[in-house]
């Protein structure tokens, strides 16, 4: 018998409501199937379950908020041998970042529990209503109609806020300021001469349908997990003062919302996917991050973070680490430059790759190592199909 | 199918895949990418779908003729 426990999605997660069991007691359940919706700060993520087993009893009703680490359902394993390594896993972590956040997190002070139904929840979420405020003027349970009321009055938050965007700045605010305030970042840049991958790129896409193109962000990601094979360091987690190397590449890919906010959902073992593949994928958790459809895995398995704001025209990114991440890539914008190559002058496409590391785990040398294979890696993209 | 019959189309492209932009927002001659924060991505589906209503595929090399809402009219206009 096995607890099935509210995971922590992300080291700046608290809490979050548990919203609709997709199974029920008598279930059976394999590893990796999707088994509740929990509403977070980040919107609503599908939970998964770790093994295969048979759904026992569920623990929670719809609708509780549940701190990380309570137990949601009792699931029956299959293979009783596999309960070790793979319950030990989610509970130690769950352990570890509850207790940083307990030391270092400001405390969330608009998380408690709302009564609300749960159509009224829905109706706030797809009008933007504030609904620690409202929940402060009215008592009892809010029903739709107070949601509907409210919407209408100026209760509404701003035109370009939803019920997440607060939530979601608060829960950046507490990562950030941990990173800062533990996380002695080292920066680096280096920049890439893009012609000879954009070229490429051009030639490869040229033969394809467009649903098949391969846009130049998809073969960043890819150069870069194939550098990060090859300099497996910064791939990992700093943790109980200790530096973990992950074999798992699951890089969160930083996604801007366009109503403001920020969130880095895993591309879930890069190190598997080709490039066709690689672009599918981030294709696909483009879509879902938009429409608020994400997996826990995907917001629990980041090994480290690839930030690409060249779309919004800016030459270089030095980020901020997510903790217990231990480094952050960060492109830029491909410009058009002069470039010098013996002793000839011509225009190219460059680009600024930067890396931020996390001092604790790797020096400035591996940062520069890592740089350096990336380059090799665009100067010759065929190698990474 | 007319000139405003095609801009209604992308209009309505750009609509679905960035729902949080109002109509009013699409300026006829400015950057669509730049002016209303689409990214390549998103960019890319917009022509994706486009490609899907009309049949029409915008080369790589053609996107600085499409990046607008003035430009990219014209462009299926002319090929349709």
């Amino acid at each position: 018998m096995s607890q099935f426990l509210m995971p922590s999605l992300g080291a700046d997660m608290e809490s979050a409501v548990l919203m609709e069991w997709h199974v029920k007691e008598g279930d059976t359940v394999k590893k990796g199937q999707v088994i509740a919706e929990v509403e977070t700060s980040k919107g609503v993520i599908e939970i998964e379950v770790f093994e295969d087993g048979v759904v026992e009893k569920l623990l929670v009703e719809p609708e509780t908020e549940c701190k990380v680490g309570t137990p949601l359902a009792m699931i029956a394993l299959d293979d009783e041998s596999s309960i070790q390594p793979q319950t030990a896993i989610p509970q130690e972590e769950t352990k570890e970042e509850k207790a940083v956040i307990v030391q270092k997190a400001p405390e969330p002070t608009a998380q408690q529990r709302i009564n609300i139904s749960p159509a009224a929840r829905k109706k706030a979420q797809e009008l933007g209503v504030d609904l620690t405020l409202l929940s402060s003027k009215i008592e009892g349970t809010i029903q739709l109609g107070d949601v509907e009321e409210a919407a209408k009055s100026e209760l509404k938050t701003t035109s370009d806020a939803t019920l997440n965007n607060e939530g979601m700045r608060k829960a950046i605010a507490a990562a950030m300021s941990l990173s800062n305030a533990t996380i002695p970042h080292y920066y680096l840049s280096t920049t890439i001469n893009m012609t000879p991958s954009l070229k490429w790129l051009e030639a490869l896409n040229a033969k394809r349908s467009i649903e098949k193109r391969i846009l130049p962000a998809a073969l960043l990601i890819r150069a870069s997990v194939k550098a990060l094979q090859e300099v497996p360091e910064l791939n990992g987690f700093y943790k109980d003062d200790s530096h973990q190397i992950s074999e798992e590449i699951s890089p969160g890919i930083a996604i801007a919302l366009r109503r403001g906010g920020l969130i880095t959902p895993a591309l879930l073992n890069a190190q598997e996917l080709n490039l066709d593949e690689t672009m599918q994928r981030l294709g696909d958790l483009i879509t879902r991050t938009r429409a608020g459809k994400l997996r826990g895995s995907e917001m629990t398995r980041q090994s480290i973070t690839i930030t690409n704001l060249g779309d919004l025209g800016v030459e270089s990114v030095f980020g901020v680490i997510y903790p217990p991440q231990v480094a952050l890539i960060g492109f830029g914008r491909i410009t058009d430059a002069p470039w010098a190559e013996g002793d000839a002058l011509s225009v190219r496409k460059i680009l600024q790759a930067t890396l931020a590391g996390d001092h604790r785990a790797t020096d400035g040398r591996t940062g520069a190592l890592f740089l350096d294979k990336l380059n090799q890696f665009l100067q010759k993209p065929e190698e990474l199909l | 199918m007319t000139k405003d019959e095609i801009k209604h189309m992308i209009i309505k492209q750009i609509l679905d895949i960035a729902p949080d932009i109002a109509e009013d927002e699409i300026k006829p001659n400015e950057n669509i990418q730049r002016s209303l924060e689409i990214d390549s991505f998103d960019f890319l589906k917009i022509l994706t779908a486009m490609n899907q209503k009309t049949g029409i595929e915008v080369p790589e090399a053609d996107y600085a003729q499409v990046d607008t809402l003035e430009k990219m009219t014209g462009y299926f206009f002319e090929r349709l």
